[in-house]
Formats: structure tokens, C-alpha cells, sequence
């Protein structure tokens, strides 16, 4: 066999039918961009939970309002006033939750600020100083609020860098004055540059005060979240469940079915971010799976089409001296040549997608997203078209390699 | 001197359902540079006669000794070998590769063989000159006329260097005159010592061969030494 001809060979026959041979590679194409984009995006997402893991920590404990939603549009069962100042005072209280090593409650809205003629519209959040240290992030400039200042109703606040910038532009912040809901709060801190961090901003936020957010900018006297910090990650479990018994008694609440609050650990909320992402990697290969099997099929018609095409052809090989080895090798590595190009545009189509999603979930979700194609990926995804077009192109090799060359040439 | 091509009793029946008996056991020899025509109305098995000695087809009955060994001792792979290495075969419908150049044409039956590639240029060009057609290497099949074509057909047929030329209705596609400049090339090549083997229906071609077999319903009717008519007259090459 001379190896150089058998694949000019194979080449000159899907180029004789170009159209024909692009349209048939187009299963494949799919296939193996969806590949490449589980890959590539399944890495970027578990890059992303890891680093939350690292800011958040592993002792958290999230406490929300309402019953768990079950979905995204159960969402709204969150928005409810069952968490109060009375609970926090329950769980602080050692023979509650004795593993409890802070406590912080959040109320949470969007409201407008204002700075003389500019307006910006962040995310408040009304939190105690505790803030930094559970979320682990800590003004670039100035500082947080004090104790003194969250029980004295304080007029205070720390922004976002987003929100500095929307704000002051340039000029320095620290010090100025910026009206939230007519009312005049001093930035006593700016936070550095972040980014998305769980399911929070941190350049687009405003803190201040929880009992001022409370009072004068929200007008509610419940808690949007409590936040905890077990005193180790040993004890989280234990936490959780003192957490659930306290409230439960506190809201006389028997039939834990019936809980107006749900806890949430790190580690379950980690569950459910990647529950989400396996989700759309079940999907995505899901697409994968078919695209690939309906594209093989389209390789095996197509190349069953051109065997029956090129009878004469196979006919004259043959009688020239050509083996059925020769003709089955000749078909296919034209039935392999056809699903690699595929794999290649397919891989290339790929990282061009992901690094769009990259990029849209890095600048306009700013999430701190790291685009990156897995070499694994690009191994895999032409592994498996060379795969395919062995697997769909052996029978209709077979069937050219069979042919008689005296029927071959007797066709008309 | 050995016979290169030798039938005993050579039998042939195609068994699809129904039995057809296309060869009744013929008998008869070709010796090295012969040039053989074989005659015989549509059906008579002159067709299926050509397959068999072309290694294209078995046969059922009888035996058939190529260079004195028996087909049946060849397997498939066998008797590919012999084809690509023995033989050379001109076809009716030319059989020429489309948007293929001439060149790649004629390098063919190489691709199959043995030979070393880069022998192979050289010796496609000695074939392509051989048949006056140097000047049309690079061409397309579509782009050449129909005598111009079968003269490639030819050429690559000569490229390996065949023991034995085939040639199957070789005429059949082509007017008169082209026919003509066919016939007097695989003269030439006979002159220069080739065995040919010639199937046709037409008196004229047949005329060129210096041994007329005449076929019909399955056996040979006439076997015999053909007076040369057109022996060098009015001849393409002088």
C-alpha cells in the first residue's frame, strides 16, 4: 500500500461531491461543539464553585425565610417576614446553638443613591460588621461599620467599586456624602474591585447598617437572611440542626413539613450550583449523544450512496489490480477523513462558543469566569469523530470491497 | 514455446435461478506475442470468455493455466496481483477517472503494485508517449476526445508492463476514424512483441488480429490464421 495515494485518493473522493460532503459533516459538527462546550464550560464552572468555596468558607450556614423553593418559580416563597430580631436573639443564646461562633442578620433591596447630579441604583444590603470577615472581602479604603454604629442607627456606608465609579468617576469617594432614599449616608469604605462572588455582586453593592436599612430605607421589621458561622467545620451539621430546633420552637412549629425557614449549608448550596451545571451537562451531552449517532447515520448514507455512485470506479480499481482490502481501506478513510473534518470544524466551533460564553459571563454577569479548553477535550472530540467514521463507514467499505469487478464493469 | 494462456475444457455456468450455460468447455493455447480476436454474436459467451481469461471471473469447469499455473490455485487476492501485474485491460466505456489529469490516470494501476513510487511519473510518461498522447498529460478526461481517451485507456494498460493486453470492445464507443487510430496502435504494440487479446463484433477490428476465434453457444465454431489485410497499409505509425 502506498499510504500517501490511498489518502490522496480518499481526499479526491469527497472533494468531487464538496457540498454534499460538508452538509453530510454537519451532525457531527454539533456533536463535537457540544462536547467541547461541556468540557470547556463544565471546567469554568467548577473553577468558579471552587474559588466561591475558598470566599465564603465551609462554616457559613445561610438561613432564608419561607419554606426551600423547589424550583425557580417557587422562588417567591422566600419572601416572607418569618425571620425576626427575636430569633437572632434565640439562636445567640449559648444553650440553643452552642457551636454557633457568629451571628449576622441581612436585609436586602435595590434602592437609588444618589451624588449631587449622578445616580446609581446598587444592591443594599443592611449588615453588621461581621460582613467582611463571613464573605471575606475588605475595603480597599477606610473601614467597616462598628457595633456602636449598626446598634446606633448610624448613617454609614461602604460601596462597591462599581458604584464609586458610577458615582464620583474619578474623585476621591472616602468622606463624601451620597442621599439613599432622601436620607444622607457618609462613605466610611470603598471595596476593591471583585467581582461575582455566590450570588452576590460585590462591585455593585451599597452596606450599611442593618438596623438603619430597617428602619429607614426598607421600613420592615423582619430579616431577609441570618447568616452563621459554626465555630468549626466538624460541627456545621450539628449547627444546622440546633439552628432548625431553636426556630422551630421559637415559631411553635411541630411538624417540620410545616417550617416557615430553611437552612442552607455551603455545602448544600454547592450541591445545588453544580446539580445545576450537571444539569446542563446531562443536556448538552445529551445533544451530543444524538447529533453524533443521527450524523453517523448521515456518513453511512451517504458514503452507502457514493459506493453504489462509484460501482464503475470500484470495478476499474479492481480489475487494474486493487485487492477488496485496498477498496475497503480506500472507503473508509474517505467515511474517517469525513467525520475528523467534522471533529475539527466541530472543535474549533466549540472554543469559539465557549469563549463567548466566557466572555459574556465574565464582563456582563461578572462572574469570575476563566476561559479554558481542557486539552483532554480537543483529544476526546477528535477521538470520537475518527470513531464514528469507523464505526459508520465499516459497512459500506465492506459492501465497495465485495464488488465483483466483472459486475462492476458491466454496469451502465 | 510454452503457451501463455492455455483453456482445457473450460466450463462456465452462472447459477442465479436459473441455470445459464455461458461456456461449454473450450479448448485452445495463445503463445507469447499473439494477437487473438475473438468474434461471436451477443450472448454466444465471448463476454464471460474475456472475464475468465482476465482473471475477473471464475470458472466452473474444466481448467485455466496462466503462465502454466492454474487459476484455481490463485486466491482472491491472487488473482488481483496477476491482474495489476500481467495483465492490462482497455475497456469499451474507456473507464477513465473523472477529474482525474491524464497522467494520474495512467499511474492507476501503479498505486496497486509493487513498484517504487518514484518510478512511477517515468514510467506513466514512456506509457502516455507510447500512444502519441504527451502533449495532453495534464488534461482532464472530459476535455479529451473519444479516440484521445481510449489511447489513455491504452497507455495505462501498458504501464506496468503487461504479459497479455486485453481489450474489450475497444472500438464500440468510437467513429470509424478514431477506431481506425485505436486499431493501429494495438498493432504497433503487437509488432513490439505484445500478446493481445481482442474481443469485438466488428469484421474490421477483427481484421487486425493475425488469429480469428469465432464463438457461439458456448463453444468455438471457427479457430483460425488470419490472412493480413491491413498489414501496414495506410498506417498510423510507418
Amino acid at each position: 500500500m502506498h499510504i500517501k495515494y490511498t489518502v490522496k485518493t480518499a481526499f479526491r473522493g469527497l472533494t468531487i461531491n464538496k457540498m454534499r460532503s460538508f452538509l453530510t459533516l454537519l451532525g457531527i459538527v454539533i456533536g463535537i461543539t457540544a462536547i467541547i462546550l461541556i468540557m470547556s464550560l463544565g471546567q469554568g464552572a467548577q473553577n468558579l464553585i471552587l474559588s466561591q468555596i475558598q470566599s465564603m468558607g465551609p462554616k457559613v450556614i445561610a438561613i432564608a425565610p419561607g419554606r426551600q423553593p423547589q424550583g425557580i418559580t417557587d422562588m417567591l416563597s422566600t419572601f416572607t417576614d418569618s425571620l425576626k430580631e427575636k430569633d437572632v436573639a434565640e439562636l445567640q443564646k449559648k444553650n440553643n446553638v452552642p457551636h454557633l461562633a457568629e451571628i449576622m442578620p441581612i436585609v436586602f433591596g435595590s434602592q437609588t443613591a444618589v451624588y449631587e447630579n449622578e445616580a446609581y441604583r446598587p444592591t443594599i444590603l443592611g449588615v453588621t460588621g461581621l460582613f467582611t470577615k463571613i464573605y471575606n472581602i475588605y475595603p480597599s479604603e477606610g473601614r467597616i461599620f462598628t457595633d456602636e454604629e449598626v446598634k446606633g442607627y448610624a448613617d454609614v456606608v461602604i460601596v462597591g467599586s462599581k458604584v464609586k465609579d458610577q458615582l464620583f468617576g474619578n474623585d476621591s469617594a472616602l468622606g463624601q456624602r451620597i442621599k439613599i432614599k432622601g436620607k444622607n449616608f457618609r462613605i466610611i469604605g470603598i471595596f476593591p474591585k471583585t467581582g461575582q462572588v455566590s450570588f452576590l455582586n460585590f462591585d455593585d453593592i451599597a452596606i450599611i447598617p442593618y438596623t438603619t436599612a430597617q428602619q429607614y430605607i426598607f421600613g420592615i421589621k423582619y430579616f431577609n437572611r441570618i447568616v452563621v458561622e459554626a465555630d468549626s467545620e466538624e460541627n456545621v451539621n450539628r449547627t444546622v440542626n440546633d439552628i432548625k430546633i431553636t426556630l422551630r420552637n421559637n415559631h411553635n412549629i411541630s411538624d417540620s413539613s410545616k417550617d416557615d425557614f430553611f437552612v442552607e449549608t455551603q455545602a448544600e448550596a454547592l450541591k445545588m450550583v453544580s446539580s445545576i451545571t450537571d444539569i446542563f451537562t446531562l443536556f448538552l451531552a445529551a445533544i451530543a449523544a444524538i447529533s453524533l449517532f443521527v450524523g453517523g447515520i448521515g456518513i453511512m448514507n451517504i458514503m452507502l450512496v457514493s459506493v453504489t455512485e462509484r460501482t464503475r470506479e470500484i470495478g476499474l480499481r479492481k480489475a487494474l489490480g486493487a485487492t477488496g482490502k485496498n477498496i475497503l481501506i480506500q472507503f473508509l478513510l474517505e467515511a474517517i477523513m469525513l467525520t475528523t473534518m467534522g471533529g475539527i470544524i466541530g472543535i474549533a466551533l466549540g472554543i469559539f462558543l465557549s469563549f463567548i460564553v466566557s466572555f459574556i459571563l465574565g464582563h456582563y454577569l461578572a462572574l469570575v469566569w476563566q476561559f479554558s479548553i481542557p486539552v483532554l477535550a480537543i483529544i476526546l472530540g477528535l477521538g470520537i469523530a475518527t470513531l464514528i467514521g469507523l464505526v459508520f463507514g465499516i459497512y459500506p467499505a465492506r459492501k465497495a470491497s465485495r464488488k465483483s469487478p466483472m459486475e462492476a464493469l458491466r454496469y451502465e | 514455446m510454452t503457451a501463455i494462456i492455455k483453456a482445457v475444457k473450460l466450463e462456465k455456468t452462472y447459477r442465479d435461478e436459473i441455470e445459464t450455460i455461458a461456456l461449454r468447455g473450450l479448448d485452445f493455447s495463445v503463445e507469447k506475442g499473439e494477437f487473438i480476436s475473438i468474434m461471436g454474436p451477443s450472448g454466444s459467451g465471448k463476454s464471460t470468455l474475456l472475464h475468465i481469461l482476465g482473471f475477473l471471473d471464475r470458472l466452473t469447469g474444466g481448467d485455466y493455466l496462466f503462465e502454466e499455473k492454474s487459476m484455481n490455485d490463485y486466491s482472491d487476492e491472487g488473482l488481483a496481483q496477476v491482474r495489476n501485474e500481467k495483465m492490462g485491460f482497455i475497456f469499451q466505456a474507456f473507464n477513465l477517472l473523472p477529474r482525474t489529469s491524464v497522467l494520474e490516470n495512467v499511474k492507476l494501476p501503479l498505486l496497486y503494485s509493487d513498484v517504487k513510487e518514484s518510478l512511477w511519473d517515468e514510467m506513466a510518461l514512456k506509457a502516455i508517449d507510447s500512444v502519441g498522447m504527451s502533449h495532453r498529460k495534464d488534461y482532464e478526461p472530459a476535455h479529451l476526445s473519444g479516440g484521445e481517451k481510449q489511447r489513455i485507456a491504452i497507455a495505462r494498460a501498458l504501464v506496468n508492463n503487461p504479459s497479455v493486453i486485453f481489450a474489450d470492445e475497444p472500438t464500440g464507443n468510437l467513429d470509424s476514424k478514431s477506431g481506425s487510430q485505436v486499431m493501429e496502435i494495438l498493432e504497433k504494440l503487437h509488432i513490439e512483441g505484445h500478446t493481445i487479446i481482442l474481443v469485438t463484433h466488428e469484421t474490421y477490428t477483427a481484421e487486425y488480429a493475425h488469429r480469428l476465434i469465432k464463438i457461439k453457444d458456448g463453444l468455438i465454431e471457427v479457430d483460425q490464421i488470419v490472412e493480413q489485410k491491413h498489414k501496414h497499409q495506410n498506417g498510423f505509425f510507418k
